[in-house]
């Protein structure tokens, strides 16, 4: 059987790779002892964990005081790390969803770690609004429960209270999907495996063996749950971006918070998608898999998501004008040139004017330009974020009540630890789990493995072809 | 496990290679026990008769049972157990109780649906299944035979169906 060449599909999987080579190549980082990138980098990021856990063990004994928050200001660095978190997790879903559904096969190269992100971003973002109650052994009380204060409930018309919800949705499906992508290559790994880690990838891969009839129903499960995943991945961050725009504060109060937060939050995921994997690529040799076709797709939805929040912006900015209101006018106006401006310019400058150099068809495929401009757009969705709470709640009605907030140690070092949390966890999971799904490469070899597919093999066919047709 | 099955089975190299031993197989009148694969292999359900998964019509009961579960009580609790008024709402403020709603019903099929999976398929954590061969999650395909109490005739002509077919090894095991 021969597929049908594409002259414009790039292969998605380099190298003339077998079957056998690609569990080889992608079994082998968790075979090997650690290289010393990987030991340095995971030193670093467990001294951020510790210093982390260290500032929250601090906030939770002396109380939030320890943060500079103020009557005017309540919401600052906490909650703006909790939206950036939860943004970034986006990606991962939109990846393993959402392209599933739109049978996109380059998500097969980056869909595994994509997803791993996603839930450890996740449990980076939930720990805010866990911390942010100040109490934080009565967290349980935000979920409904038959209990012995009246019996008293939940407020379930509270935006905050959807959110609960939410998020603890999004994290089990998450992780349930990842799982189960998870169990066939956990079971390659336990073929290959001797002694203790047979046993413990045998724990791992639940007794998975490839019978027809069990990749028949695993299909149908990953397809249900995109299928399921897809709406839940634009309801989490359209419930985020509620918990702003049902409050009455003008800057907040508007109606394209669903859709902006939404394509914000996939913005900044794929930056961070990207950040990870060129170095993961890299580190683990995964080049092969993980191509620049892989990289120029991602690089297309971040031109693609950062001009719909570039238009989002000015929308806001348009509106606020054409309201007619006054207090929303000053809202964009004290964005823009009040105290907090360099975060607005910081904002604006990496998330509007930066994307747009992916353009150019050279720069969405140079490795080293992407890098940067990863980076970029992550410090420039942090910066939107601030904008949105911090600035906003700092010039609110009553000019008497203006204040100016700066972040103590403390937050700063609680921030700093959810990145050693996210970096902790990534640099575990390319340890213990296979990067690329394995399976998923080995399904789609034959339809865009470079020896069956891309320019050149188009060439050759339409050549012996025209040969064939001259004799 | 306490019941011990004698299984032949031969290993293929390419998914096209076994797709072809299987309609072979069906056109001899075979009786293909298992099929083993190392990735989900396209066309596989077709030829080896594969009912459709109904997978998805559980996942959709899961799915009703959130929206119920979640609407239902949450009606019960600001109509009958405690109405409270918020910001001069009805107590029944249908709109604001979606987005509870839809995230359970969300919640609901995946974990049901994931949770059926795994029973369905004799899957769950610390579950061991025999493995024929530690190739078969790599880059061998596999078709097994249940020869258990099978006549050496039957043996023998499964063997030369395997060598027609193009199998790179043949073996058997009793699991």
């Amino acid at each position: 059987m021969s597929a049908v060449i594409s002259p414009i599909r790039e292969p998605l999987v380099n190298g003339h790779k077998t079957y056998h080579q690609i569990t080889e190549d992608i079994c082998s980082p968790t075979e090997k002892a650690p290289g010393k990138s990987w030991i340095v980098a995971f030193i670093l990021a467990v001294s951020c964990l510790g210093f982390g856990v260290a500032c929250i063990l601090w906030t939770i004994w002396q109380g939030i005081g320890t943060w500079d928050l103020n009557r005017t200001i309540g919401w600052g660095w906490d909650i703006t790390n909790f939206v950036w978190w939860v943004g970034i997790g986006h990606a991962g879903t939109l990846i393993s969803a959402i392209l599933l559904l739109f049978r996109q096969k380059w998500r097969t190269g980056v869909n595994r770690a994509a997803e791993a992100m996603t839930i450890f971003a996740v449990i980076c973002a939930a720990l805010f609004p866990g911390i942010h109650m100040g109490r934080i052994w009565l967290a349980f009380f935000v979920f409904p429960y038959p209990n012995t204060r009246g019996p008293l409930w939940v407020n379930f018309n509270s935006p905050l209270l959807w959110d609960v919800f939410a998020i603890s949705t999004y994290f089990t499906v998450s992780l349930l999907f990842w799982y189960t992508g998870l169990v066939p290559d956990f079971a390659t790994v336990r073929d290959r495996a001797r002694g203790f880690r047979k046993k413990f990838y045998n724990f791992l891969s639940f007794g998975w063996t490839g019978k027809a009839k069990h990749w028949q129903r695993w299909e149908a499960l990953s397809l249900v749950l995109a299928g399921l995943a897809t709406p839940l991945v634009l309801s989490v961050h359209t419930i985020v971006s509620f918990d702003f725009a049902t409050s009455i504060i003008p800057g907040w109060h508007t109606t394209i918070f669903p859709p902006y937060f939404v394509a914000g939050a996939i913005f900044s995921g794929f930056a961070m998608v990207l950040t990870l994997m060129l170095i993961t690529r890299k580190v683990l040799k995964l080049e092969d898999y993980i191509t620049l076709a892989h990289i120029e797709s991602m690089n297309k939805v971040i031109l693609l998501t950062g001009t719909i929040v570039g238009v989002a912006y000015l929308t806001e900015l348009f509106i606020a004008w054409y309201s007619g209101f006054v207090y929303e006018q000053f809202a964009f106006y004290n964005r823009a040139t009040g105290i907090y401006w360099w975060s607005y310019f910081g904002m604006m400058s990496c998330n509007v004017l930066a994307p747009q150099f992916f353009w150019f068809k050279k720069l969405r495929r140079s490795i080293v330009f992407t890098f940067f401009m990863s980076i970029f757009i992550n410090i420039g969705m942090w910066f939107e974020r601030f904008v949105i709470i911090a600035t906003t709640l700092a010039r609110d009605y009553l000019p008497s009540a203006w204040s100016y907030y700066i972040p103590t140690w403390v937050e700063i070092g609680i921030f700093v630890g959810t990145l050693g949390i996210f970096f902790t966890f990534f640099l575990l999971f390319t340890r213990i789990a296979p990067v690329v799904a394995i399976a998923e490469v080995k399904s789609i070899l034959k339809t865009a493995g470079d020896q069956y597919t891309g320019p050149e093999v188009y060439e050759a066919e339409k050549r012996k072809k025209q040969n064939e047709h001259a004799q | 496990m306490s019941k011990h099955n004698e299984v032949l089975y031969g290993l293929y190299n390419d998914e096209e290679i076994l797709l072809d031993a299987i309609r072979h197989a069906n056109e001899k009148g075979l009786d293909i026990s298992e099929v083993y694969t190392p990735f989900p292999v396209h066309g596989l359900d077709d030829c080896l008769g594969l009912s459709e998964s109904r997978l998805h019509i559980a996942g959709f009961v899961y799915g009703i049972l959130g929206t119920m579960t979640a609407f239902g009580v949450m009606t019960w609790v600001f109509t009958r157990e405690w109405p409270i008024i918020f910001g001069g709402k009805p107590y029944f403020s249908a709109p604001a109780f979606i987005p509870i709603t839809f995230e359970l019903t969300v919640l609901f099929a995946c974990v049901g649906m994931v949770i059926t999976f795994y029973t369905i398929c004799g899957m769950g954590p610390g579950i061991t299944n025999p493995v024929l061969d530690d190739r078969i999650t790599d880059d061998k395909f596999c078709i097994a035979f249940n020869v258990d109490g099978a006549s050496s005739d039957t043996v023998n002509g499964l063997k030369s169906f395997f060598k027609e077919s193009g199998a790179e090894e043949i073996n058997s095991k009793t699991i």
